[in-house]
């Protein structure tokens, strides 16, 4: 009982001093039927707060199944998963949702948001769900989107927005319950390469403001913006170093050209939305 | 989620998809309006043979004279000559559960009235048993207890009669020929309309007993007695009582059969109005088949909602919602589906039981407890065929989930 009380104190509350995420000797099995796929092979990796992961590896690395896992979406064969502290192996399924829903935001490549509904109402969703009231709801998800710098396109339906603004929408989502974790799975696969700088550089000012992110792409160029690379091959870590040399997004996008001098959106981006984040990140992640 | 935001999303949902929405609620309007229509029939049915029942008087019991068995030879019904006017006093005087009584006799005479005639059944009673059959008068009054002490020539005419002699012109005061005698005419009763076997009951005029036995028939006895008890549940009582009193008065002993028969017509009216509710049940049923049918309807559209929202279930589950929150959601699509149906198929039932009313004539019954029932049984067919949808969704696995296509 006494560690049950625990656990969901962990939850609440969260675990000061504590590894963000602790993964010690970690496998998973998948039995299709007559072939067995050994997804991870023996897994360690420990990130504190504040750290700025990057996973690399090719398709069928193991390193979806692994983020999957981080993302509490899966559990692991055998070995510890310690999510602040907390074994999420022990958790039942409605303390796993409760946890997806305060502690991790999911950005995914596919931006996945819910298509004709507004902005703002995607961005709504995890509100709901974490059982805030309405006005609480609505300000939240005000707040994030104009910290993303999407703050004149609330009422804009996913076909309205262009791929690196659904994606901002998408990071708000994953914002607005205030994650301990920010969990993203490709997010500029789908985006060209000045978006994807632009998402980075909002990635790099969220992180500095002390949000731990983890990152899966398989860009080199794109990982390099993280402050930490893990490979992964064949279910195993085969590398994991510090970056040396990263560069900073804010300053490469000045070196590329605008793609389209027309395009007034990203415009917008350089001058609104690069500023705002630092503020606004700095005082929720105050108010956490 | 809070409830008012489920069901905005609820809504949101469906009217994405407006003509779909609409055809799946079409089953559950059609089967609701079918059974708020076929109730309505069948209830205005019932209330038809009631008024029918309660046109016969008020918790009436009949006696009339029974058979007697002579050397082996049963003679039937209405033979014996045992039921006399004593019978009616001490009904009166010893069963407390009687509050008034009647004797009946009856034969059938020429009328005639200036140049016209007319052959009709007379009956020969007392002034009680208009009160007792709850008839009212058209024109005039009823005979009265002297009329039947000093065997009056007066005579109540039915309307039937009334218009065979009469026509159009008022009878009260009249005076017409009775086989060879000469009786005033004192009232004429409303129009009845057919009995429930389709007899006329306006061709029939009566007379004081006394009048009919002394100077028609030349008969003492009585065919049947009509006796009213207090209420409905004391006919019962009264029954057996005046059961065990005419045996006692008409000296049978045990073991012998009874010369009279005792009939109460609650017991006719339950029967009448058990054969009613069985036919309301049976359209109900019919009705209900298509309900269900229309519940399929939901469950099928869910089960294709489901399928094309995987994505969506993916996503919400991923950013926290647990299996309650999907099932919620999606069992409440199938619930404002079915209870908008229900609402819908209310109104439809309603104005098409209002169109069979006025079209076809037929007396139609909207009870208020098919609407409720209406709406709660839809309720609960949302809820039913949404579950299984419901719950699909909610145990769907979020990676599968988010990866389909």
């Amino acid at each position: 009982m006494a560690t049950l009380t625990q656990v969901e104190m962990n939850i609440v509350n969260g675990n000061a001093g504590l590894p963000v995420i602790q993964v010690e000797d970690v496998h998973k099995y998948y039995d299709l039927g007559e072939t067995k796929v050994h997804a991870l092979r023996g897994v360690n990796l420990t990130i504190e707060p504040g750290e700025f992961v990057a996973i690399m590896g090719s398709s069928g690395s193991g390193k979806s199944t692994f983020m999957n896992m981080l993302g509490c979406l899966d559990k692991p064969s055998s070995g510890k998963y310690l999510l602040e502290g907390t074994n999420v192996a022990q958790l039942d399924k409605k303390q796993l949702a409760e946890i997806r829903n305060r502690k991790l935001g999911f950005v995914f490549q596919g931006f996945n948001l819910l298509s004709r509904t507004t902005a703002l109402e995607n961005v709504e969703l995890p509100t709901l769900y974490a059982r805030l009231d309405k006005a609480a709801r609505q300000a939240r998800a005000r707040e994030v989107l104009e910290m993303v710098g999407l703050g004149d396109r609330l009422d804009h339906f996913p076909s309205q927005l262009s791929g690196g603004q659904q994606q901002r929408v998408a990071i708000a989502r994953a914002l607005v319950n205030r994650p301990a974790i920010l969990l993203a799975d490709e997010p500029t696969g789908n985006l060209d390469s000045r978006t994807s700088v632009e998402i980075m550089q909002i990635f790099q000012t969220l992180n500095d403001t002390g949000l731990t992110i983890v990152l899966v792409t398989h860009e080199p160029d794109i990982a390099q913006y993280a402050k930490r690379i893990v490979v992964f091959r064949d279910g195993k870590i085969r590398r994991d170093e510090l970056v040396k040399q990263r560069p900073r997004a804010a300053e490469v996008l000045k070196t590329l050209p605008q793609v389209d001098e027309n395009d007034a959106e990203l415009a917008e981006i350089n001058d609104v939305a690069v500023l705002p984040v630092t503020i606004e990140t700095a005082t929720l992640n105050e108010a956490r | 989620m809070d409830f008012i935001a489920i069901l905005r999303i609820a809504v949101q949902a469906l009217t994405r998809n407006k003509m779909r929405s609409l055809l799946t609620m079409l089953g559950i309007i059609i089967g609701v309006g079918a059974v708020i229509a076929t109730v309505g029939v069948g209830q205005g049915a019932q209330q038809q043979v009631q008024d029918q029942i309660a046109a016969m008087g008020t918790n009436v019991i009949f006696i009339s004279s029974g058979t007697v068995n002579r050397g082996g030879v049963r003679v039937g019904s209405g033979a014996t000559k045992t039921l006399i006017n004593e019978d009616v006093q001490a009904i009166l005087r010893e069963v407390p559960t009687i509050s008034a009584a009647a004797p009946g006799a009856g034969t059938s005479a020429q009328l005639v009235f200036d140049n016209q005639n007319w052959n009709t059944r007379v009956t020969g009673t007392e002034p009680q048993y208009f009160q007792i059959r709850d008839w009212n008068f058209a024109g005039g009054a009823d005979f009265t207890g002297d009329d039947v002490t000093h065997s009056a020539n007066v005579v109540v005419l039915g309307a039937t009669v009334k218009q065979n002699l009469f026509g159009g012109s008022d009878p009260v005061g009249q005076t017409i020929r009775l086989g060879n005698l000469p009786f005033q005419v004192v009232g004429v009763l409303q129009a009845k309309g057919q009995s429930g076997i389709g007899q006329d009951q306006d061709d029939m005029v009566y007379v004081p007993i006394t009048t009919l036995q002394k100077k028609i028939t030349g008969q003492d006895w009585l065919q049947y007695i009509i006796a009213s008890a207090s209420s409905q549940p004391a006919s019962y009582a009264a029954q057996d009582q005046i059961t065990s009193q005419l045996r006692d008065r008409h000296r049978i002993r045990q073991g012998q059969d009874d010369d009279f028969s005792v009939r109460n017509l609650a017991d006719v009216a339950e029967l009448a109005d058990q054969s009613s509710k069985i036919m309301t049940l049976l359209l109900a049923s019919i009705a209900g088949v298509s309900l269900i049918v229309g519940g399929i309807g939901i469950m099928n559209i869910m089960l294709v909602s489901v399928t094309e929202r995987t994505r969506e279930i993916g996503i919400r589950i991923a950013i926290g919602a647990t299996e309650s929150d999907v099932l919620r959601q999606f069992l409440s699509e199938s619930v404002v589906l079915s209870v908008a149906g229900g609402i819908v198929g209310i109104l439809f039932g309603v104005v098409s039981s209002i169109t069979i009313t006025k079209v076809l004539g037929w007396h139609i019954l909207i009870s208020s407890i098919a609407v409720v029932a209406a709406v709660v049984f839809s309720m609960a067919v949302g809820v039913f065929f949404g579950y299984y949808p419901a719950r699909k969704a909610a145990r769907l696995d979020p990676i599968e989930a988010l990866r389909f296509e």
